[in-house]
């Protein structure tokens, strides 16, 4: 069976603005997103508080639930139903985290059982405090930082070759970061400024292959918050989870398509870079769209059958993986031509191995 | 062909291992041993993470050495003004006769190797010095206090009766507690929270208690509330010295006894050698007193002392049930904590809902993992097969790595391995597409798989490292459920690998190089 025949020759390159104004519309919208919304919706892994899923026998209506709450002073929290309506599972949350001794889930359990007249049994309870929540949010946002930090080393080494210059590179961002931290940046800002020093020096270096495969990444993490925030979904450190997969994911059809970009060059040097860069698209798109679909299978069938804990979890990979996908063909690939526009020529590395 | 018999043993060996490996985990009565473990949040249970306000721990020993440095200044008759504590574990103090200068430092020295003296200046021909912890002090006490909290809280746990709790310190102050399966949460919580500080106090009987309500306690004493509520909701208030003559540190027993009368329990406590000597004494010097037996701050019962009470035995009573009473007989059996801890984090699982999360991750695993395997046999056919079989193997391999290095398998590590069944087979992908190619370039087939192998080998390497960076770094920051999901997917990831490049290699190797078949089937 053959989804994509051989030989198939599907001008990617040529139409490349197409794929710049698609991106650029997709992130333009995420960063719209992200400054209207004030930042991303962190459940209470990143900022505190409590959420209790609570059971009950028969259908209750939202409105009985909140009014058992309001009699102990939980009226402003949030009640949204979870999982299949037969379940009757709703989950509570609110912005209290409950010291020793209050026993909080209880004491909700009586109310909502009294004022909806049902029994109700809680399933599962977090309670978060806002000094957990601080240490959870510098630690996911270090593992973000520190993905992103060995990735693109090792990209900038393993593409171009050139291990010495991907050690002066960790050297200038882990010095850029460290000369920042003294500052007492915030670790977002932090992140930003090694991205930027990456880009920077990607494009002083004459890094291409990373600079495209960093930019991919960007793009990615990018839209794929983007996405989380508009549909309303909150971050937890399962989706943080998910999103540092998707660094490391989104680069495998990014990989495979240099590397045959590498071997194209090298093997027909009379062609022009654009056919090359196409041809080599082309030649590994069953495998792109291959690869993606396995594991976009796998990934339909944890969403609609993995229940609603793991909901989320699903979907962020789910985003990730298809704008991962894209972004390899559209966004990875054409970088290479903006910076032989740019006078850094993509010629080709000579102790480079065929692969792919 | 090259080296296939070794290649042929490795991949058994690996095999045999890994299914001895798993075999507990499904068959515990052919072979006991280690089995994988499972988070909370699939077998239900409750994770708790405490903070010990170690400062406390560090308050009361400023406190203790007051008490001690008033009666030592006493006996060395050095006179002074009151012992006043100031900020960072010190005290302050004034000394009326600056002569006594040398004299109250080498006191210092001689009895407290722990106390510096900070600061000392005259004024107005009066002394004023500052002394206090020495820093290394401070967090020898502060260390000491988590220590304590955490074999005081396991000791509490085990006699509670908790299948394999796990207690461990995480940083400074914070102490992790995983109670696998537990059912009453709100117990648990009381009894791993609670200080239980039990103290032997004298009621104040000099002052009014209605004057200290209204304004300011006198020096010594403080206002403290009874245990149980009075009729009409109020708790009845004593005006109690603050000095405890006797405390907790001296029991040696607790155990829960039944009143005779009324059929209500109350615990009855033992103090050992030293403490029934103290006891002795405190109630010889002390009869027709109240003394007050105060816990954690909550006076219990403040009986008027009849006469000397030799044999180290009192009686904690209340207005406890049974669970209470046993309860409390643990937690006084147990020690007190240092330093009162504070819950700040709480992650509660219903068995229930545990099960749940299993059955729909594995459904979803099945589901998954069977629409791969299809796909892979509709779209490779044989090759496909072969992917299939290495794909199975992975599977083993994860469940043989989770149960090897005894890691536990969370909700999100199931979700890590169902993305591994859609990633693994990517390598397979990546290596037919590639021999599909080299086919059409007219290659035999032994030739051209040996090229696609090859050639894809680099290819399919790389893009596992990114997945596995990843991976590893959310290993080293990741917690609980999350750490789960790093260590399947990292797993799968060195898993696939093997498979792909390896085991599918030598099936291919021994079909067309071995058997010498003359047509692929990708």
């Amino acid at each position: 069976m053959e989804f994509i025949k051989p030989g198939v020759n599907i001008n990617f390159i040529g139409r490349r603005y197409l794929g710049y104004g698609i991106s650029a519309f997709m992130i333009v919208l995420s960063i719209l997103t992200l400054v209207i919304m004030g930042g991303p919706k962190y459940g209470i892994d990143f900022v505190g508080g409590t959420v209790i899923q609570v059971k009950f026998e028969k259908d209750v209506s939202i409105a009985a639930i909140k009014s058992g709450l309001a009699e102990i002073d939980l009226g402003g929290s949030a009640v949204q139903r979870f999982g299949e309506p037969e379940d009757n599972e709703y989950l509570v949350r609110t912005d209290k985290s409950v010291a020793t001794g209050e026993d909080f889930s209880s004491q909700v359990s009586r109310a909502v059982s009294s004022a909806t007249g049902t029994d109700a049994e809680i399933r599962r309870v977090e309670m978060v405090g806002p000094q957990v929540g601080q240490t959870l949010r510098e630690k996911a946002l270090f593992a973000l930082f520190y993905a992103l930090l060995f990735i693109t080393i090792y990209i900038s080494g393993r593409f171009e070759m050139k291990w010495m210059v991907s050690a002066v590179t960790a050297g200038a961002l882990i010095g850029a970061v460290y000369l920042f931290s003294l500052f007492n940046m915030s670790i977002p800002i932090l992140i930003l400024v090694a991205l930027l020093v990456s880009l920077v020096l990607f494009w002083q270096l004459h890094l291409r292959y990373a600079m495209g495969a960093i930019i991919a990444l960007i793009h990615d993490v990018t839209i794929t918050v983007g996405v989380f925030t508009l549909t309303g979904k909150e971050f937890s450190l399962p989706i943080v989870a998910a999103l540092l997969t998707i660094i490391g994911y989104s680069l495998n059809d990014t990989i495979i398509v240099f590397d045959r970009i590498r071997e194209n060059l090298r093997r027909y040097t009379r062609r022009g870079l654009e056919e090359n860069i196409n041809r080599s698209i082309n030649e590994t798109l069953s495998r792109t769209i291959l690869t993606s679909a396995t594991t976009l299978i796998v990934l339909l069938c944890l969403f609609f059958l993995g229940g609603d804990i793991i909901h989320d979890f699903a979907f962020a990979l789910i985003v990730g993986v298809l704008i991962g996908t894209y972004s390899s063909v559209f966004v990875a690939s054409p970088t290479l031509v903006i910076m032989e526009g740019a006078g850094i020529p993509t010629g080709q590395s000579p102790q480079a191995e065929p692969n792919g | 062909m090259k080296g296939y018999t070794w290649r042929l043993v490795l991949v058994l060996g690996v095999l045999l291992a890994a299914v001895i490996c798993v075999v507990p985990t499904f068959r515990p009565e052919v072979w006991p041993h280690k089995q994988i473990n499972l988070g909370l949040d699939l077998q239900g249970g409750m994770h708790l993470a405490l903070e010990v306000e170690t400062e406390k721990a560090v308050e009361s020993r400023i406190e203790s050495i007051r008490g001690e440095l008033r009666s030592l200044l006493r006996e060395a008759r050095i006179r002074h003004g009151q012992l006043r504590a100031a900020g960072n574990a010190g005290l302050s103090l004034r000394l009326l006769n600056p002569e006594d200068r040398e004299k109250f430092a080498d006191l210092v020295e001689e009895e407290f190797a722990e106390v510096e003296v900070r600061s000392t200046s005259t004024r107005e021909g009066e002394l004023y010095a500052e002394i206090g912890l020495t820093k290394k002090r401070v967090t020898e006490i502060r260390e000491q206090a988590v220590k304590q909290a955490v074999e005081t809280i396991r000791n509490r746990i085990d006699q509670f009766g908790v299948n394999e709790p796990d207690i461990r310190v995480q940083g400074q102050r914070r102490i992790l507690i995983q109670l696998p399966g537990i059912e009453d949460t709100r117990r648990a919580k009381e009894l791993i929270g609670r200080t239980a500080q039990l103290e032997f106090k004298l009621i104040d009987e000099e002052h009014s208690l209605q004057k200290a309500m209204d304004g300011q306690p006198p020096p010594g004493s403080e206002i403290l509330y009874e245990s149980r509520e009075a009729t009409g909701g109020r708790r009845q208030a004593y005006l109690v010295r603050k000095r405890a003559l006797l405390t907790g540190a001296y029991l040696e027993d607790a155990r829960v006894q039944i009143g005779q009368q009324f059929n209500q329990p109350y615990v009855t406590i033992d103090f050992d050698r030293k403490g029934a000597r103290i006891f002795a004494r405190v109630t010889e010097e002390n009869v027709n007193k109240r003394l007050a037996i105060v816990l954690d701050n909550n006076v219990y019962s403040a009986p008027v002392i009849q006469e000397k009470i030799p044999g180290g035995k009192a009686r904690i009573t209340g207005q406890f049930d049974m669970q209470e009473a046993h309860d409390l007989a643990i937690v006084l059996r147990a020690g007190a904590l240092p330093a009162p801890v504070k819950i700040i984090e709480e992650r509660t699982v219903g068995p229930s809902l545990g099960h749940d999360s299993i059955r729909m991750g594995f459904i979803s695993m099945a589901v998954g993992g069977a629409l791969v395997i299809l796909f892979m046999v509709l779209y490779y056919q044989l090759a496909g097969l072969i992917a299939d079989l290495a794909l199975g193997l992975n599977i083993v391999l994860i469940a043989a790595g989770l149960a090897a290095f005894g890691a536990t398998l969370t909700l999100p590590g199931i979700a890590g391995i169902i993305l591994t069944i859609g990633m693994a087979v990517d390598a397979n992908v990546i290596i037919f597409e590639r021999v599909r190619e080299e086919r059409r370039l007219g290659k035999t087939p032994g030739s051209a798989i040996n090229a696609g192998f090859d050639r894809a080998a680099v290819a399919v390497l790389d893009a596992n490292v990114t997945t596995l960076i990843a991976a590893l770094v959310l290993y080293q920051f990741g917690t609980g459920p999350v750490k789960g999901f790093a260590v399947t997917l990292s797993l799968g990831v060195l898993a696939s690998l093997f498979t792909a490049l390896f085991v599918c290699r030598l099936i291919f190797d021994y079909l067309y190089s071995v058997r010498r078949m003359k047509t692929l089937s990708i």
